[in-house]
């Protein structure tokens, strides 16, 4: 005997059969194997997400070269169908470097975390930056080292509780945070410096606007775009409140919006 | 009335519960009697989608289709 329910529940295990159109497929057209091994609820594959769909709609495929940095997004390279080299921690904008110097007519981008890009790697970004190179940086901004099990990074917001900080981090021992995005829109050779999140269904649409407007603009110099994402795993909180935790913690102190547009026009 | 419907690949989700909350319309729901083969429970569908693909941006397995109905000649007229 079937159980009653209170709704109907839609079959949603085939196609429609009347007329439909399909709006919005399951990947987009460069993630080639849907399957990846990042926890549940984790917020690096919708930036990824809108790195690969910023590509494709720029018609940057056959002239993209991704480097990514180390971190839990590496996991992903595999699943791109973009060319990627695999740089070491930190390392990442200077092999950009690398390839952009050798190869102008290609469009060099980073992918790295926070970990890696503001721990291990902060002079080279600082560096590609005041030099102006003409790369493009996106950088996964969580707050914890998620790939060696949470603990605090150099962008991990004050009392915030990490695995290497369970009293929550404390200006008196640990410092207090970097805002890299703010760091590096001083810069000079910077020409397009960015933050969004990937939060709510209405940011990740404007990170991808942001992505965009990063990925033309490196045609004048370096761009930056720093995406907070959601790491339910290394916070320690429950998927459903990881978003509503990021808004609360994350988001208060790297604030979200465009911070550097040198091309004129307003953008959001 | 729904304005669209929904392919849902529950074998690629890892039951977050993202989509839920996310939902405009507050069709989707997480089953309570079963789960897929990684014993991740999954979204359900309820009549009402309004096709608005917010579930699809905010799902980090990509596990969303979205359809929009063409407008019958009824609507259109």
């Amino acid at each position: 005997m079937n159980e009653p329910r209170f709704l109907p529940v839609v079959p949603t295990d085939h196609p429609p059969a009347c007329a439909a159109s399909l709006v919005h497929d399951f990947t987009p057209e460069l993630i080639s194997v849907g399957a990846h091994q990042l926890c549940p609820g984790c917020g690096e594959p919708m930036a990824i997400r809108a790195v690969a769909e910023a590509v494709a709609e720029l018609g940057l495929t056959r002239s993209c070269i991704a480097v990514f940095g180390i971190g839990c997004s590496t996991a992903f390279s595999n699943n791109l169908d973009i060319e990627v080299v695999q740089a070491l921690h930190g390392r990442a904008p200077s092999v950009a470097t690398g390839i952009t110097r050798m190869r102008p007519d290609v469009t060099a981008l980073t992918v790295q975390g926070d970990g890696d890009m503001v721990n291990e790697g902060l002079q080279e970004v600082l560096h590609a930056a005041a030099r102006g190179e003409r790369i493009t940086c996106f950088m996964l901004n969580n707050g914890v080292f998620g790939e060696t099990g949470g603990q605090m990074t150099a962008t991990t917001v004050l009392g915030q509780r990490t695995k290497n900080s369970p009293e929550g981090r404390d200006a008196r021992h640990h410092g207090h945070p970097i805002r890299l995005a703010d760091l590096v829109a001083t810069l000079d050779g910077a020409v397009y410096v960015a933050r969004g999140a990937v939060d709510t269904a209405v940011n990740v649409q404007r990170t991808k606007r942001m992505v965009l407007k990063a990925l033309q603009a490196q045609k004048r110099g370096f761009a930056l775009v720093e995406v907070l994402t959601m790491c339910p795993t290394g916070w320690a909180v429950d998927t459903t409140r990881s978003a509503r935790y990021m808004a609360d913690h994350h988001a208060r102190i790297h604030s979200m919006g465009v911070l550097k547009d040198t091309g004129g026009g307003r953008s959001r | 009335m729904s304005a669209g419907t929904l392919v849902i690949d529950t074998e690629a989700c890892k039951g977050c519960e993202l989509c839920v909350d996310a939902c405009p319309p507050a069709v989707l729901v997480m089953t309570t009697d079963r789960v897929n083969a990684r014993g991740y429970r999954h979204p359900e569908l309820l009549p009402g989608c309004i096709a608005c693909k917010a579930c699809t941006a905010i799902c980090p397995d990509f596990v969303f289709q979205v359809y929009r109905y063409h407008p019958s000649e009824e609507d259109t007229r």
